[in-house]
């Protein structure tokens, strides 16, 4: 089993109002310093047998056609070491 | 023969109702579909109508534009039929990419619920035919993710191809760019808009009915 996690972003030119939203609680709660936030999605896929780079592949179709939508979403591929369980 | 106009109930639709009451008072015969069955049942038009389909889980519209009903709509859609999409039907749409766009969160992140001024752009699609282009129109508006966005170049082509079916006046109540309010593909079958205009086609329930233009326009297309 390996896991795969695909990390969705909104495009830096798109208004992120949840991320201002979260920005301007943090003076309020006493966290200072803080002069931006994105806030995005993390899918996590547990994979079974080796990732390669035909699985990495699938994962960037499935990214780009559901995980994200490309018009207004950037995403992020990455194999993430085999979790301690 | 009567018109048969398709409306689609996916789970967690909720306008699917009125939306077939007011095929129904235009004249033309609603007929139910329903999103796990391809068969389009031999209809002459398809409305998307609001809700939030599969509980708007993904994104709003995500899961919906692979629902096999959707399948054929995009095929058929794309040889002429008309489809009108309404609020969570214009996310389907832009999510299918039979129309440019995607729809965000209201940039004040309230969700916004009001009877909203707007401006008919483009009377020539398959679904504003019955309004004068420049026409204004009352109908109501209820979202959460209404924000009309696409990048510049996208902007300026629907700009100067006339696709900008309509557009908010008074007050843009989401943050749409470009106070954006519908659009429609090249061909003028598909239309999407974020305002609700099945809410707007009887004196009781409705704060005028300005909406029912959009299936009277429909009907006229398929008559004539």
């Amino acid at each position: 089993m390996a896991r795969v996690v695909v990390d969705v972003m909104l495009k830096p030119e798109i208004l992120d109002p949840q991320g201002q939203a979260v920005q301007r609680a943090l003076p309020r709660l006493g966290f200072e310093g803080v002069t931006d936030v994105r806030q995005g999605k993390r899918f996590e896929l547990e994979v079974a047998g080796p990732v390669d780079e035909s699985v990495l592949a699938r994962v960037r179709e499935m990214a780009e056609t559901f995980l994200a939508n490309t018009v207004i979403e950037d995403f992020h591929v990455h194999v993430e070491e085999e979790a301690i369980r | 023969m009567t018109t048969r106009v398709g409306v689609v109930t996916f789970p967690g639709s909720l306008d699917d109702r009125d939306a077939q009451r007011a095929v129904k008072l235009a004249g033309a015969e609603p007929v139910a579909l329903w999103h796990g069955d391809k068969d389009l049942r031999q209809v002459d038009a398809v409305i998307l109508p609001g809700g939030f389909s599969y509980g708007d889980y993904l994104r709003a519209g995500a899961i919906a534009r692979f629902s096999p009903v959707m399948e054929t709509i995009i095929e058929q859609a794309r040889s002429g039929l008309p489809v009108l999409g309404i609020c969570n039907g214009f996310q389907v749409l832009c999510e299918s990419h039979l129309l440019p766009g995607a729809l965000t969160r209201n940039d004040h992140l309230h969700f916004v619920c009001r009877d909203q001024r707007l401006r008919v752009e483009n009377a020539a699609t398959a679904w504003t035919s019955a309004y004068a282009a420049g026409q204004e129109i009352t109908i109501p508006l209820k979202n959460g993710e209404g924000g009309y966005v696409a990048d510049a170049r996208t902007l300026d082509e629907l700009e100067a191809e006339g696709r900008v079916v309509f557009r908010y006046l008074e007050v843009n109540p989401n943050g749409s760019r470009r106070d954006i309010a519908g659009v429609t593909n090249a061909a003028g079958n598909v239309v999407g808009l974020m305002p609700h205009p099945e809410h707007a086609v009887e004196e009781l329930t409705g704060p005028s009915t300005d909406g029912l233009g959009f299936f009277t326009s429909v009907l006229k297309k398929l008559v004539s």
